[in-house]
């Protein structure tokens, strides 16, 4: 079981680093959702704390979601790609691989599948989280590609529609008209359908939402993970915007993702009927669900 | 495994009897694979490496192997090679010329992430105008990357350097990928006489807690739930780490030298040591100037033979010792740069004897009497009047 692997002999316990003793006692691995979990946030020690995005990021506060809302932390891999994201996801304290660009859907394919080979009794949830720039333009083939093949992980996009982390250039998600480096009099073609894309390579759970809600992102994202251990590709594209690159004042950023939400970013959940099916039963359960 | 196999340490394997084998090189790859309990193969269509994928495919089909798929182009092949090798299962793909650049961008990282595995280059034109014919160059992109690389001469080679890669690429002091070259069509779809174990034998298992390198599988301490990656920073820590980690990676190279005495019968073949004349070659080209020593022996002339079956780690001592008492080296090769050519000149201290080829490209044979025109030609003696 992974839980033992990180719990310390009592002797060693005080040569080990403080964070690392904190997340063993006060950290969410194998603790039942109700007690930690999105709801709880602020009681517990999170997985994710300090991190060096900059002030105001929306998106660092949804990465902190992610990991609020794992259903199986102590049994769960990330990876990711080049970007502002990889700068947080990294900091959390769960396994994170940061591989070539663009290629975080391959190399997820290639562990799900060993995976399964060495613990067959054992669910290991991979989750690939990459921006916009990642998962649609350098890493599209990956991204589709995995989908095509049903390959059984969960895919999120941190869409902020620019690359953030190279200085705000131009990206596939970047809307129409939209004056960015490379860009310079203006994107002269619109925002790529990811969400279609996604529907159409045979992802069986799709959302698109900005998150404003925490408690309905954290829901899309434990979806998304228990549809990718039993049925297939998930996928969740999420506005998660650069107040740095397309200026918006930190005190704006909620406004912005509000705006957001009435706008090209309305929740859109698509599912199919196996994973309607199977949501019910594991939402009709009261415990944590690790299978 | 679901069939019943035997299961050996590669030097209880390599001790085995074996029986004499007629196939092609793309067999004897596949025939080693089969022998490897690879855990999991991608493939990706390229010609002429396809046919070692196809024949991986069918002893999938079989249940040598337990798990097997055709990615979407070679990045993707090999960026799922680094992540399933981190899951901690043995991993084995191939590919040929344009498709190890397109997915040299993940091979160049894999022995700085610590991915054990092993890759069957079968040579092809890289350059313009298009060839699917062999030609080595693509080599000469491996040769900075890190990776273990070895070149088989002929189908004997491929069977016996893809079953030791096994072995080398998942040691304790080495876990870095160790390729296996040979040259297209000249080896992958010809056939030649193979040795081979009976295939109820097997490599052991791979055992993921053996490694140096944790997997990232959740399993095993310490876990990785510290925070913080300061490698992703530009920042001194950040430049230090990388500089002790890569020279790592390299010594993990050097090291695998030993393994090359223990399961290759060392990293070069010496012939004739002490000639005026040596010819020094690797893979297809080894067969050639082999050849054309055998000519040169008949003719009573002063010539040796090097074959450098190892092109990394690169047998700097070896070949120092093999050249010594040289006046000239010759180097055929089927590369357009002369790769091996430009390593035999840096690593003796007298480089100057080194002839530059002779070199053909773009997937033309290389004949006997080219070579044998330039021993000629080293030994002062007219090269026409000879060969008639």
């Amino acid at each position: 079981m992974s839980l033992r692997y990180m719990v310390p002999a009592s002797k060693f316990k005080r040569y080990l680093p403080k964070d690392y003793v904190e997340l063993v006692d006060y950290g969410p691995f194998g603790k039942d959702y109700s007690e930690v979990g999105v709801k709880n946030m602020g009681t517990f020690k999170e997985l994710v704390e300090e991190h060096p995005m900059c002030s105001g990021c929306w998106m660092a506060y949804y990465i902190k979601i992610i990991f609020a809302a794992l259903p199986n932390p102590e049994n769960t891999v990330t990876i990711g790609t080049a970007g502002c994201g990889r700068l947080a996801i990294s900091q959390a304290a769960v396994p994170f691989i940061y591989g070539n660009y663009g290629d975080q859907n391959a190399m997820a394919s290639g562990i799900t599948r060993a995976f399964r080979l060495r613990f067959p009794d054992i669910q290991k949830d991979v989750i690939t989280i990459a921006g916009d720039g990642g998962m649609m333009d350098i890493g599209f083939s990956m991204t589709m590609h995995a989908w095509f093949r049903r390959e059984r992980f969960t895919t999120i996009m941190l869409d902020n529609e620019v690359y953030g982390n190279t200085g705000g250039q131009e990206s596939g998600m970047s809307i129409e008209g939209a004056v960015l480096k490379m860009s310079p009099k203006g994107k002269n073609f619109g925002k790529m359908p990811a969400m279609q894309l996604a529907i159409t390579a045979g992802c069986v759970y799709v959302v698109k939402m900005s998150p404003t809600n925490i408690n309905k992102a954290a829901k899309a994202i434990r979806r998304a993970i228990f549809a990718a251990r039993k049925l297939g590709p998930t996928f969740i594209h999420v506005y998660t915007s650069c107040n740095i690159e397309y200026s918006i004042p930190t005190p704006d950023v909620f406004r912005d993702a509000k705006e957001m939400e009435k706008g090209r970013f309305a929740f859109e959940e698509f599912m199919t009927p196996e994973a309607k099916e199977l949501f019910a039963v594991v939402e009709s359960k009261k415990k944590r669900e690790v299978s | 495994m679901s069939l019943d196999k035997t299961l050996l340490s590669m030097d209880e394997l390599l001790k085995l009897p074996r029986e004499k084998h007629f196939i092609t090189g793309a067999q004897a790859m596949s025939e080693a694979v089969k022998r490897s309990s690879t855990d999991m193969a991608i493939a990706y269509p390229i010609t002429p490496q396809s046919e070692v994928m196809h024949l991986v495919g069918d002893i999938f089909a079989q249940g040598h192997i337990k798990e097997y798929y055709r990615a979407e182009e070679e990045l993707g092949t090999m960026s799922a090679i680094a992540g399933a090798a981190r899951g901690g299962v043995r991993m084995f793909t191939a590919t040929s010329g344009p498709g190890l650049l397109r997915g040299l961008e993940a091979i160049v990282s894999w022995p700085g992430h610590r991915i054990p595995c092993v890759l069957g280059v079968l040579t092809r034109v890289i350059n313009a105008p298009l060839s699917i014919q062999p030609d080595n160059l693509e080599m000469a992109y491996l040769m900075h990357s890190g990776i273990v690389m070895l070149h088989a001469e002929n189908q004997q080679d491929t069977f016996d350097f893809t079953l030791a890669a096994f072995a080398i690429t998942e040691k304790v002091d080495v876990y870095i990928p160790v390729s296996v070259s040979t040259e297209g069509f000249f080896v992958t779809h010809a056939k030649g006489y193979v040795e081979m174990m009976d295939e109820k034998y097997a490599f052991e298992e791979c055992d993921p807690y053996k490694a140096p390198v944790p997997a990232m599988d959740n399993e095993v301490p310490p876990a990785r739930i510290q925070r913080d990656a300061p490698v992703q920073k530009s920042n001194f820590m950040s430049y230090l780490i990388h500089s002790v980690w890569q020279q790592e990676i390299w010594d993990s190279n050097q090291r695998a030298m030993k393994y090359m005495y223990q399961y290759i019968d060392g990293p070069i073949e010496v012939q004739n040591p002490g000639s005026d004349v040596m010819l020094v070659a690797s893979g297809c080209a080894a067969a050639q100037a082999r050849e054309a020593h055998r000519y040169a022996q008949e003719e009573g002339l002063s010539v040796g033979f090097v074959k450098v079956k190892c092109i990394r780690p690169w047998p700097t001592d070896e070949i120092r010792e093999a050249l010594k008492t040289a006046k000239t080296v010759i180097v055929p090769e089927h590369n357009i740069v002369g790769w091996l050519c430009k390593e035999i000149k840096g690593c003796i201290p007298n480089g100057g004897i080194v002839l530059e080829g002779p070199r053909v490209y773009g997937g033309m044979t290389l004949p006997v009497e080219l070579i044998m025109t330039e021993i000629y030609n080293a030994l002062g003696m007219d090269s026409l009047v000879l060969q008639a």
